[in-house]
């Protein structure tokens, strides 16, 4: 299986604030590949950089093994996307946005693909009505149709599920699902809820302010014997070095003031011993049950309200 | 590029704001005509009134469609450039407020095809705006008040002038004025497409656009040396009525005009070049912002 896409050591910042920080992560062919973290993790301007909409700092981006800032334009071409809302031309019809948008990804339009692609997601009886009288979930069904009506082999959803009702979701999911399986797409899905990752990705990243906390095979990493270490020290930086060195096989990053360790848990023992026969003094080793349950603390922090001092 | 362009027309055809423009202008020269048709010849009086003694002129005649036109524009050329900051301000932004944008920029064509189809198609408005103009002002005037020599006022200095244009010498220049209004507004275009690059809905850069025009109308119009030398030939507010140029009719040492002549034809020439040269500098400027811009909305 190819490699789809590429992102090595991306940055941004917006001001002093930095959105996204060294990324680096790697979509194969046929993957569905889960975007996770919270709100303002990071995603969607990760996700807008691989579409072009905003410029990295620093950074590259391969997109069938083209560069995208060097072909954006062949890259875009087989490529499809829903960013966050899906919004249209309002005072336009159903059949009048999906034509403008597919003439523009370069298609040679026939009212015969238009109705077909139109029918696909369920909307061929209001082809003619005006986008502004469609539901959320309608709007984000024609979104789709715009994303896939050139065909495109890498398909990115942004919070595709965001607005939906239940049965919006359902349908969202199953979507999904026909893209890889039948249709042999890769898709990119974001979003800030573990379960819906969990239902519809084969692998996955989660990032939280911007940078990679764990990537791997969703079902691997929900495993709960795998393990989430965050590492304090005295020397972060000389003893992220060395973890590097000595357990190339543990996904390790700095975060602020610590070290994540994405690691079996029967290698904790090894790790601090390795650590003290080395010199580095270990002030805190904080394994999280699971994954599930390291992304739940990251939401849980980000939602807990502390109470006023008195 | 042809098919980019196409799409931008259409959406602006099926926008209801675009016939805005095509309403008012209608409005406007409705009103005039219905004026000049019920009392035109107060009208005349009026402005003949330093003159009464000196001219004898026929003031049945001398209100004709031609006569009409010119004084329809006269006024309507100044109201335009609101009308084509309705649609050009919103070529960028409208699309940001919608959230269509970011749909838009990531199918594949460039930042600079989609500011120059834009621009291109907010050039084909205005041009379509004035074709109206040149319908409703000219033509329907002509067929109300019928055609004969047209007479215009001027003010030259500290003198006023009355210009008598023969019929058969006035198509010509109504077709290179309706041309140079079409540049002079399509810098106005320009200028509201820049600023759109920079807002998030209409309503900001279709004001700035207004706001920047009133003040350097103002500043065209202030006679201060220092003003006069240093600013007001980079304005382009100064040249903005440079259509009427071309009824400043040449006369001969007799003082009879020389049918088919432009007094002053270099500054006219000038005027173009600097207009043209406000075009190409904001859109420049525009497809540089644009193409670095971050799309956040």
């Amino acid at each position: 299986m190819g490699v789809m896409l590429e992102v090595q050591n991306l940055n941004k910042k917006f001001g002093d604030i930095k959105a996204v920080d060294d990324l680096s992560f790697t979509v194969n062919e046929g993957d569905v590949y889960g975007f996770l973290g919270q709100n303002g993790a990071g995603k969607s301007t990760t996700i807008r950089m691989l579409l072009t909409l905003i410029r990295p700092d620093s950074g590259t981006i391969k997109v069938f093994g083209k560069n995208l800032s060097e072909q954006r334009n062949e890259v875009l071409r087989q490529t499809g996307a829903v960013v966050e809302r899906p919004d249209l031309y309002k005072y336009l019809s159903a059949y009048d946005n999906l034509s403008i948008f597919a003439k523009m990804s370069g298609v040679k339009v026939t009212r015969k693909l238009i109705m077909d692609q139109l029918d696909m997601v369920g909307l061929a009886d209001r082809s003619t009505s005006k986008a502004k009288t469609f539901s959320q979930g309608m709007k984000q069904r024609l979104g789709i149709a715009v994303a896939l009506v050139h065909n495109p082999r890498l398909i990115i959803l942004d919070e595709p599920t965001n607005g939906l009702d239940p049965q919006g979701i359902a349908d969202m999911r199953s979507l999904i699902g026909n893209l890889s399986n039948e249709m042999g797409k890769t898709v990119i899905v974001s979003s800030h809820l573990l379960n819906e990752i969990e239902q519809v990705a084969s692998r996955m990243i989660i990032i939280n302010k911007g940078r990679k906390i764990a990537e791997g095979v969703v079902a691997e990493m929900l495993d709960p014997a795998h393990t989430i270490v965050q590492l304090g020290t005295t020397d972060n930086v000389k003893a992220l070095s060395l973890l590097l060195d000595k357990f190339p096989d543990f996904h390790a990053s700095l975060v602020e003031d610590t070290i994540m360790l994405e690691m079996s848990k029967s290698d904790i023992p090894k790790l601090i011993s390795t650590l003290s026969l080395t010199g580095v003094e270990i002030l805190s080793v904080q394994p999280r049950h699971s994954l599930e349950n390291y992304f739940l603390s990251l939401t849980n922090a980000e939602n807990h309200v502390e109470p006023a001092a008195n | 590029m042809w098919s980019l362009l196409q799409i931008e027309l259409y959406k602006i055809s099926k926008r209801p704001r675009t016939f805005i423009a095509f309403i008012a202008i209608a409005a406007i020269v409705f009103i005039f005509q219905f004026a000049f048709k019920a009392d035109g010849e107060s009208y005349m009086n009026l402005m003949l009134q330093s003159v009464n003694d000196t001219f004898e002129i026929d003031k049945s005649k001398a209100i004709n469609g031609y006569f009409m036109c010119y004084i329809i524009l006269n006024t309507l050329l100044i109201q335009v450039p609101i009308l084509v900051a309705l649609v050009a301000g919103d070529a960028i932004s409208g699309e940001a407020n919608m959230g269509t944008l970011r749909l838009l920029l990531t199918k594949p064509v460039s930042r600079t095809q989609i500011i120059l189809v834009k621009f291109l198609a907010s050039f084909i408005y205005t041009v379509t705006l004035l074709i109206w103009m040149a319908i409703t002002a000219l033509f329907i005037s002509l067929f109300i008040f019928g055609a004969d020599d047209m007479i215009i006022f001027r003010v030259k200095g500290d003198e006023s002038q009355i210009l008598q244009i023969t019929q058969d010498d006035i198509m010509w220049r109504y077709l290179a004025a309706f041309c140079y209004a079409a540049i002079a507004l399509t810098v106005i275009a320009a200028l509201a497409m820049l600023l759109s690059v920079y807002a998030e809905n209409s309503i900001g850069p279709i004001i700035a656009t207004v706001s920047i025009v009133i003040v350097c109308t103002v500043i065209s119009n202030i006679s201060v040396p220092i003003i006069d030398k240093n600013v007001k030939p980079w304005l382009f507010t100064s040249y903005l009525v440079g259509w009427k140029g071309f009824f400043y009719i040449a006369t001969n040492q007799d003082g009879e005009p020389i049918k088919g002549s432009i007094e002053n034809w270099g500054a006219i020439r000038n005027s173009l070049y600097i207009l043209l040269a406000h075009i190409f500098i904001l859109l420049g400027i525009t497809i540089a912002v644009f193409k670095r811009k971050d799309i956040l909305t």
